[in-house]
């Protein structure tokens, strides 16, 4: 695993540069256990003001210091991340396996299913459910909620590696040995499987930042928690825009771009350092 | 026959299945919910602190029942619920009392459905030829230059893009309108010039649509094409002295094709979303604008009808990629 990602940081570049975001806002989340401001308070300093000395990316027209703020925005974003991407994970790595190892109908009826997620038009369907439990959307609900709808895609993923997986030599081997099925998945595919695990997650948060994004600019969650999405919804809202106050909408923004590529890059590149062709090609670089 | 059966059936199951879990969502979430619309209304009307007759009270509760589909068991509601989605009708708008939901929908579908028509094919089609030639000609500067943006591009959602395309064009260099869908005040007559007034609105949702929208196909064309490049036909083609425009693409954009217009049905309901999204940034006058007003008044039955519509819209969409795949794949039509 370890040597894993040396290897990634020496031979990719999109791994390094996602790495290294992903290092600095995992820096900045815990910066915000030290914050000198409560961000649900407001006026705690004087409105307005460009980026200066004592207020890096200067302060909101609530009267709140913008790179404060932001720490406790990027903490949320990615607690609320995690959150989801663990519920959709266990529902897609049950799914995945259960339909790509036993097939037949089992595996015909829950795919059918399946597609159907895949298919539907979330954001309708979450806009609605959060309207009707609006107030109640905090960190750990609206968690609960993303991951309850964003496993389908990666089912499928993971479903089709199993299948390749299944029909390989020692699956016989250990089948034929007595090994229980149980003890097949766990032992002989779970290994194969938590990269394609990891890239899928990755894949998954950043779906999940980019729907309380959406979902917090409708005013749809707990508009008082400061995520990446309720500081776009404020600033939007307060028109900075065309009152002048870039610095206040451009901050998250630009941390949310920064985030969704280096999340992409990191996926992308762990997928490929899956696939056997490229791993290849990496060897030759390495050799000369 | 054999068509039918192992095509063309599971194709239209699966269009059945999609439907009814998602009018079931849509039925269930709603009655799930910790108050109770009925009597928070009644609290309301009570707050206002004129005595009402404790009959007229029960009378109201019954018609608000009847309002919001709450009447009888939930096995009725949801025969009710069902029985009300085929009549096509999803009841009166709350905040527009008493225009039925149907009509506001009616007015703002054609603005959504000619913009995400438009855009889709137009990313669909841009992608897919610039992923296919980056692919084939992958060593060369500009098919670098290219992936490099569209890298950037793909991962942002629409949301984001739209807010920055914003920003930038009717913000900082006011090229064009800050939203809407025509100029105030104009009226609807068939004219060249509001045509190019529309497309003048239009511009920038569009253009953020087809900014990702081609970003997202151009990555998988490109990965898709260059695994294709490695294939022995492809070496034999060029062996053989076939012209590069030539195998690009007749061999290998053309086998390529396939898994993208499966990619295109499967991703029908996220682009879609983006395009909700996107229109509510643009103020445009689409359903997704219309969405974003039932959300900010409120208007709890605007909200559930859009909602059905749009997974109607989307699975029948899919069902009709379904329903075309084997005009382009051969070895489906003559199995």
């Amino acid at each position: 695993m370890f040597s894993a990602i040396k290897d990634l940081l020496k031979y990719d570049k999109r791994f390094t540069f996602g790495f290294s975001v992903m290092t600095l806002m995992i820096f900045l989340a815990i910066l915000s256990f030290f914050s000198p401001y409560d961000p649900k308070v407001w006026n705690v300093v004087p409105r307005d003001m460009p980026p200066s000395l004592k207020h890096l990316l200067g302060t909101t027209s609530m009267g709140q210091d913008v790179f404060w703020l932001a720490t406790y925005a990027i903490r949320n974003s990615l607690l609320l991340s995690v959150i989801a991407v663990i519920i959709s994970r266990v529902i897609a790595i049950l799914l995945g396996l259960i339909t790509g190892y036993k097939g037949g109908f089992l595996d015909r009826f829950l795919m059918t299913i399946n597609d159907s997620f895949v298919i539907l038009p979330l954001l309708p369907i979450l806009i609605l459910i959060a309207s009707v439990i609006k107030g109640a959307l905090n960190i750990n609900n609206l968690g609960i909620l993303l991951g309850i709808f964003g496993w389908a895609w990666d089912a499928r993923v993971l479903r089709s590696q199993i299948l390749s997986l299944r029909e390989r030599e020692f699956t016989y081997t250990a089948k034929l040995s007595g090994m229980k099925t149980l003890s097949i998945i766990i032992k002989e595919y779970l290994p194969f499987i938590i990269p394609l695990i990891m890239a899928t997650a990755m894949n998954n948060m950043l779906w999940v930042i980019g729907m309380e994004v959406t979902l917090a600019i409708l005013g749809l969650s707990s508009l008082e928690i400061p995520t990446l999405g309720t500081m776009i919804h404020w600033s939007v809202n307060s028109q900075s825009l065309l009152l002048g106050i870039w610095w206040w909408i451009l901050t998250p923004v630009f941390i949310c771009i920064l985030l969704f590529i280096s999340l992409y890059m990191l996926s992308v590149s762990i997928s490929e350092f899956l696939d056997p062709r490229t791993r290849l090609q990496r060897i030759e670089v390495m050799k000369g | 026959m054999l068509f039918f059966k192992s095509y063309l059936l599971p194709r239209i199951i699966q269009y059945i299945v999609v439907i009814l879990i998602g009018t079931t969502v849509v039925f269930v979430v709603p009655r799930l919910m910790p108050t109770d619309p009925v009597q928070k209304t009644l609290e309301l009307v009570a707050l206002q602190g004129t005595y009402i007759d404790p009959e007229a009270v029960e009378k109201l509760r019954e018609t608000l029942k009847e309002l919001y589909g709450l009447k009888g068991t939930l096995f009725e509601q949801y025969i009710a619920f069902w029985k009300r989605l085929f009549k096509g009708d999803f009841g009166p708008s709350f905040a527009q009392f008493p225009t039925p939901v149907m009509d506001l929908i009616r007015i703002s579908l054609p603005w959504t459905t000619v913009l995400l028509l438009l855009t889709t094919t137009l990313s669909w089609v841009i992608g897919n030829i610039l992923g296919g030639l980056a692919g084939y000609f992958s060593n060369q500067r500009w098919a670098r230059v290219l992936e490099g943006v569209a890298m950037v591009i793909r991962p942002v959602p629409y949301y984001i893009v739209a807010l920055g395309l914003l920003i930038i064009f009717a913000f900082a260099f006011p090229i064009f309108p800050v939203g809407g869908g025509l100029s105030v005040g104009r009226e609807l007559h068939l004219t060249l010039d509001l045509l190019l007034d529309i497309v003048r609105h239009a511009f920038l949702p569009a253009l953020s649509l087809v900014l990702v929208g081609s970003s997202v196909w151009f990555m998988t064309m490109r990965l898709l094409v260059s695994n294709i490049v490695r294939e022995d036909y492809v070496l034999y083609a060029q062996v053989g002295g076939i012209s590069d425009r030539e195998i690009v693409f007749r061999y290998t954009i053309r086998n390529a094709l396939l898994p993208q217009i499966t990619g295109l049905a499967l991703s029908l309901g996220q682009i879609f979303s983006g395009a909700l999204i996107t229109e509510q940034v643009f103020a445009y006058p689409g359903l997704g604008t219309l969405l974003y007003n039932s959300v900010s008044r409120g208007d709890y039955n605007l909200l559930m009808g859009i909602t059905l519509l749009s997974i109607i819209g989307i699975a029948t969409g899919v069902l009709i990629i379904d329903l075309i795949y084997p005009l382009f794949d051969p070895r489906i039509r003559y199995r």
